[in-house]
């Protein structure tokens, strides 16, 4: 027996597919109430475009787990932080070749008005030795590098 | 429904069908809650989250016009980025307004079919940028000032602008961090960069007296103009209509090409959907 959470959480991110929502730490809530169910979904960035699709394919894959009636709501606060993407997730960017999000400690000093990246790991070699090359890249979440060593670019879900 | 037309059977495939400029995707704020919690002023709130859902929009639509015509291509992705995070606050903030207003109206009636003098953005958004340095200049001055009140408003009485405040504020603090790497690096770099930063800021400054700058933001900006080599402009604040400027509906020359670029589609097919 499928439970509506387990049917939920296969949907995938339209932008990062090899997620799905639950690894993404977007899914918040799921609960059945007899044939109906609500499902609780926040957004990464304010202006997601994803947030519909996601909307549709939770509305699609309920239905068709037999679900009468779907309901989908939004939560803003506690807004989403990088922070929620679960360590399943964190491994399947890995994966893919993104480097996920690196895991700090507090804050450091700023002793500047602008920060200085922190230092990310090739996902593909696994060097340190990486440069940024744009604080954003192709979806919201992202930024742009370059690994010094192997020379491959790469994208790295920023730390937010 | 004339099954002739393919838009009508477009539109009858799918329930989720969408306005055909582009937004109406679905209500930004679908089960956040529509209610307005006893002691909030629901006029003063509506007004509140039409002035901030105003600068944000007319601000990305400025930031979009970019796009095509960045000097490079991480330019471009990072100011198309800041307008997608701004457009996405815009249509939160314009739902609430238009929540509290209480008159049937949605975030595309306000955002399509308001006119000018009914707009209570800051001026400083309309300015069409004549160079980089303004773009990035501008960038600096409305973000710094835009994140310091939205971590202002996170305290706010509503719980729903408080959300949106919240939010707002981490994407915020990422864009005026890109401003200030680029207002650092160009005026701390050549003579010529650092001329033509400068002039940018002399430029601007007239328009920046209305967002009554101060505290947090006002301490960044110098810690900028500091490292960037630069003079804060003394420049004397933009004159006003008898008293009156942006947040009550009085706006530059500017504001008529924006709204005619962002609202044509929309009021020439009013009831079309995709």
């Amino acid at each position: 027996m499928v439970t509506a959470w387990e049917t939920a959480a296969s949907v995938p991110d339209p932008e990062l597919p090899m997620l799905t929502i639950a690894d993404l730490g977007i899914l918040r809530d799921v609960r059945e109430d007899g044939g109906a169910v609500t499902v609780t979904i926040t957004p990464t960035y304010s202006g997601c475009p994803a947030l519909g699709e996601i909307a549709a394919d939770l509305r699609g894959r309920l239905a068709a787990a037999g679900y009468r009636e779907v309901t989908v709501r939004t939560e803003l606060s506690p807004p989403w932080s990088a922070g929620q993407i679960t360590a399943e997730g964190r491994r399947k960017l890995a994966a893919a070749g993104i480097a996920p999000p690196e895991r700090r400690g507090p804050a450091p000093e700023r002793d500047g008005p602008v920060p200085v990246p922190l230092r990310v790991r090739c996902p593909r070699c696994g060097s340190a030795d990486t440069r940024q090359t744009a604080r954003f890249s192709g979806t919201a979440c992202k930024a742009l590098y370059r690994c010094l060593a192997c020379l491959e670019p790469f994208e790295h879900v920023k730390e937010f | 429904m004339d099954d002739d037309n393919p838009y009508d059977l477009l539109a009858a495939a799918d329930e989720d069908h969408r306005w055909a400029f582009g937004t109406g995707f679905a209500d930004p704020l679908a089960g956040v809650g529509t209610a307005i919690p006893a002691g909030v002023d629901a006029a003063a709130l509506a007004g509140q989250c039409l002035a901030l859902g105003d600068d944000a929009l007319i601000y990305s639509h400025r930031l979009q016009q970019w796009i095509t015509r960045a000097p490079e291509l991480e330019e471009e992705t990072a100011l198309a980025n800041i307008a997608l995070d701004l457009l996405g606050q815009a249509r939160m903030l314009l739902t609430r307004a238009a929540q509290a207003e209480g008159r049937g109206r949605d975030e595309d009636r306000l955002a399509f079919f308001r006119d000018e003098g009914e707009f209570r953005n800051v001026r400083l958004v309309e300015r069409a940028d004549a160079d980089f340095a303004e773009l990035v200049g501008r960038l600096l001055v409305f973000s710094a000032w835009r994140l310091a009140l939205m971590r202002g408003l996170a305290q706010a009485p509503d719980p729903v602008l408080a959300a949106i405040a919240e939010k707002s504020a981490m994407e915020l603090a990422y864009h005026r961090d890109y401003a200030a790497g680029w207002v650092i690096r160009l005026g701390d770099g050549t003579e010529f960069s650092r001329a033509k930063m400068q002039a940018a800021l002399d430029t601007l400054w007239p328009l920046a007296a209305e967002l009554d700058l101060g505290g947090e933001a006002d301490a960044f900006l110098d810690t900028v103009f500091a490292a960037a080599a630069l003079t804060r402009p003394a420049a004397p604040p933009l004159a006003t209509v008898a008293g009156k400027s942006g947040r009550d509906g009085v706006h530059t020359e500017a504001m008529g090409y924006i709204l005619a670029e962002l609202q044509s589609v929309a009021r020439a097919h009013p009831e079309a959907r995709w």
